[in-house]
């Protein structure tokens, strides 16, 4: 069982709660009946208040983007359940799911294999309305373009395609594909790892722009802890599939529970600290 | 524009170059078309050295490429010492047969391939993607050579198929319906050969091109929208894996026309490569040349039409 930071306890109702969820994967040997399995996380426990950030930090190969990738139903988990808004999405029938998805939607790292090459900026940013049989033609060009410039594109860039676009604005663009559908979820897995010092702050900037702005709760997949304790209100720590820490931010930067925090910890605070010597 | 037009100026520049090369390296073969008459003792060598002189054989190489150039210029393409008429329409017709075989071949290969290619992907790893993959291995370990020998003997054996020529005797006075059946039963078994022998790299190019595209960030992306698994397949996954696919068009191509003029030889089929065979073991040069530049010239407008397609499909390519 995970622990469970303290603060937000009977405070609201959550609007993801994640119990005992698990996910193995199992393969084949080749030639052989053998079969290798492994556990990519087990047992987690994890709650998002609505508006409210969390934060999944941990090693790489810690389970972290295979949990997102549960949460955000693109893989069955083994075992568990997820509940958005008291709804269980691991029970949902054909339609209901399709329906469902909507709430959900995630962003990933490198905004350049993220886009559809093919297809031009509206396009993008229509494509999940289209997909969700949203709106007339001309209502979701107009929805299309009105999510441009929330995140900051010209919208007389809807014509463009992903590669006349800099990392930063590709970023912006998969922002408001996810935005389209109106979900209440946002995963950010890793979103802004591949985007330099300047765009990280933009993109984290917009970010909490739009959070003030909308319903919006986020799960953020990261493994850099500086942006971390910028964004983040709750910091789910994952070790070798397992969540071994959960605390609030200042909390956990404060007081860290697991040796393996504290360790998280103290290699951030040396970088830093060399960091400092060199400029000094 | 600019990418087309320098595409086309490096296909001239390279039909031009082939033609060179196929001239040159039958000046080094020893001998000639009339080297066989010389051991007729009822020939004269002097009648042997007017034919020779007649032809343009005893011109040094430069002068008879020029000849040959301006030849080509007017539709000739020479003259055939064997049948004594000009290349060109010669040609004519045997390329019409072989442009029907393979381009039957080709659309049918290709329409295979992609089916196949997409189901597999869809499919990775289960059951029917595994035994597609036995199958597509089997399939090419197989000698092309052997394969034509086992399909004609097939057809031989069980008579359900013509295994010579592209018409049955009477053909003329069939009527439209009955020509096209007769025409489709002798295209039938040529056209298997060269759909089985292109097949596998085909589907196995397309199986994984698919992959690596429904791996990619974006499909998850699409998948977390909802997406249906037909839609995935056909405008996400399929446009973005076109790319290496067109590429690989014109390769097959290439493989094709070699592959054709096995079939065409085994199978009795009238296109270039019996003629081509003929005109080697002769020492017909002109024809040789003519078969061989025909070929190139199917070779590089396969790969044009390609480069074409990928011009059409890919921002990326006009961009630049």
């Amino acid at each position: 069982m995970s622990p469970r930071p303290h603060s937000n306890i009977g405070q609201f109702e959550p609007l993801l709660r994640v119990s005992g969820l698990s996910k193995e994967y199992v393969q084949r040997r080749p030639f052989s009946r053998d079969k290798i399995t492994v556990n990519a996380f087990q047992d987690v426990c994890l709650t998002i208040f609505p508006g409210k950030t969390l934060a999944v930090v941990g090693e790489s190969g810690a389970g972290k983007s295979s949990l997102a990738r549960c949460i955000a139903l693109l893989e069955r988990p083994s075992a568990g359940t997820i509940e958005l808004a008291g709804k269980n999405l691991l029970g949902l029938n054909g339609k209901e799911l399709f329906a469902g998805r909507r709430e959900v939607q995630m962003i990933f790292q490198d905004p350049s294999s993220a886009l559809n090459p093919r297809l031009t900026a509206g396009e993008i940013i229509r494509e999940p309305l289209l997909i969700q049989r949203e709106g007339t033609k001309s209502q979701r060009r107009d929805r299309a373009l009105q999510l441009m410039e929330q995140v900051g594109l010209e919208p007389s860039w809807e014509r463009k395609r992903p590669l006349e676009f800099s990392g930063g604005q590709r970023q912006r663009l998969a922002i408001a594909r996810a935005l389209a559908l109106g979900p209440r979820l946002l995963i950010l897995d890793e979103a802004l790892s591949n985007l330099d010092a300047a765009n990280q702050a933009l993109i984290l900037k917009l970010l909490q722009e739009l959070q003030a702005a909308h319903p919006l709760s986020f799960l953020h997949i990261s493994h850099d802890l500086r942006l971390v304790s910028e964004f983040a209100d709750d910091v789910a720590v994952m070790y070798q599939g397992t969540v071994v820490d959960w605390q609030n931010t200042r909390s956990l930067f404060a007081s860290p529970e697991h040796s393996y925090t504290k360790e998280l910890l103290a290699s951030v605070r040396s970088v830093e600290s060399i960091l400092l010597e060199r400029s000094a | 524009m600019k990418y087309l037009a320098r595409r086309l100026v490096h296909s001239v520049l390279l039909l031009f170059g082939i033609s060179v090369f196929s001239f040159g390296i039958l000046q080094l073969a020893p001998g000639d078309f009339f080297t066989p008459i010389r051991l007729n003792p009822q020939v004269s060598a002097h009648t042997v050295a007017a034919l020779r002189s007649q032809y343009g054989l005893d011109k040094p190489f430069p002068i008879r490429y020029e000849h040959w150039l301006h030849s080509v210029f007017r539709g000739d393409f020479g003259i055939s010492f064997a049948y004594g008429t000009p290349v060109g329409p010669l040609l004519a017709v045997r390329a019409r047969n072989t442009l029907l075989l393979t381009g039957t071949a080709l659309l049918v290969a290709w329409l295979l391939a992609i089916s196949f290619g997409m189901w597999s992907a869809a499919r990775r790893g289960k059951w029917g993607d595994r035994a597609g993959g036995i199958a597509t291995s089997s399939l090419l370990t197989v000698p092309d050579l052997v394969l034509f020998l086992a399909m004609l003997l097939v057809a031989v054996r069980t008579g359900w198929f013509p295994t010579g020529g592209m018409m049955s005797a009477g053909f003329e006075d069939l009527s439209v319906g009955g020509k096209v059946k007769d025409l489709a039963a002798h295209l039938f078994l040529p056209a298997l050969g060269l759909v089985l022998a292109t097949l596998p790299p085909l589907v196995r190019h397309v199986r994984s091109a698919m992959i690596e595209v429904l791996e990619a960030p974006f499909v998850r992306a699409a998948r977390a929208h909802g997406i249906s698994e037909r839609r995935v397949l056909l405008r996400y996954a399929l446009p973005v894996a076109a790319n290496p696919l067109l590429t690989l068009f014109g390769y097959s191509i290439a493989g094709m026309l070699s592959a054709s003029l096995l079939v065409e030889v085994v199978l009795s089929w009238p296109g270039i490569g019996p003629f081509l065979v003929d005109a080697i073991l002769a020492k017909d040069v002109y024809v040789v040349v003519g078969a061989v530049m025909l070929s190139s010239v199917f070779l590089v407008a396969g790969n044009l039409v390609a480069d074409a397609l990928l011009f059409a499909t890919d921002p990326r390519i006009r961009m630049d």
